[in-house]
């Protein structure tokens, strides 16, 4: 799993790779957490490249979700989303805390 | 059959997700059928390396298979605590954010992808867990296949 992100002017996307499972979903965690720390409570997930996940990845972005949504306005979006990964999104009842877009720009530009 | 035996932790998860994935084929199931047997095996293993083994690099995730045509049995075995699926508690689908609790939700999936899930535990052999998957067309591609052998 690869993890990128960028510092955007109003909000941090990060483009993630790969496969998310108990193995890599700590570090999903860890850099997510690291960036939103620092005051980025408005994040875009570009889920694109992403060919597997599992519920140990899905529970990195709603604990990203909570802790983003405490702060005014802060909210983690998704754009690139697989039918896969939307599959196991609706499988966990996570579907209705995000918001999703098809395309990153405006996922991007809908902050 | 095939039967490997797998270090308990969780870099193995993908050499456990590639093995299923070829006796998933041999199976001949459909691509989302492979899919979500892949995802079901992820959560299975994950599932005895966290509850059963209480942690990684503590014992053997003991991985084999029979096939038949459309139809594919997974067998996964541990020598970790007997896990009892009925002390795991379903997991609140309709909680708002706030109220999700983690957890569950790994068996939750084993049973929403695969036909069946089924765990035994016993003193010498420990916890066995079998899960049966097959394709949802399987008697048109059973004919086939004996129009084939004709």
């Amino acid at each position: 799993m690869e993890i990128k992100h960028e510092l955007l002017k109003r909000c941090v996307l990060f483009t993630v790779e790969g496969r998310i499972d108990s193995s890599t979903a700590p570090d999903l965690q860890q850099k997510m957490n690291g960036i939103i720390d620092q005051g980025n409570f408005k994040v875009v997930v570009d889920l694109r490249g992403v060919d597997f996940i599992s519920s140990a990845g899905l529970w990195v972005l709603v604990n990203a979700q909570k802790k983003c949504k405490r702060f005014n306005r802060g909210e983690v979006v998704l754009s690139g989303v697989s039918q896969r990964v939307h599959d196991a999104l609706n499988l966990a009842g996570f579907i209705p805390y995000f918001n999703i877009h098809d395309d990153t720009a405006k996922a991007v530009g809908s902050f | 059959m095939r039967s490997i035996a797998f270090p308990g932790k969780f870099s193995s998860l993908d050499d456990i997700r590639d093995f299923y994935t070829e006796a998933a084929k041999e199976a001949d199931l459909d691509k989302k059928s492979i899919y979500d047997v892949q995802l079901a095996v992820d959560e299975a293993a994950s599932n005895i390396i966290d509850h059963a083994y209480e942690g990684e690099g503590k014992g053997e995730i003991e991985c084999s298979y029979q096939v038949s045509p459309g139809k594919l049995e997974v067998v996964m075995r541990d020598q970790g605590k007997a896990f009892n699926p009925k002390t795991v508690k379903r997991p609140n689908l309709k909680a708002n954010l706030n109220n999700r609790k983690q957890g569950g939700l790994g068996l939750h999936f084993m049973r929403s992808l695969m036909d069946s899930v089924e765990f035994t535990f016993s003193e010498k052999g420990g916890n066995v867990l079998r899960m049966v998957k097959t394709n949802k067309e399987p008697e048109k591609r059973s004919e086939q296949r004996t129009e084939r052998q004709e």
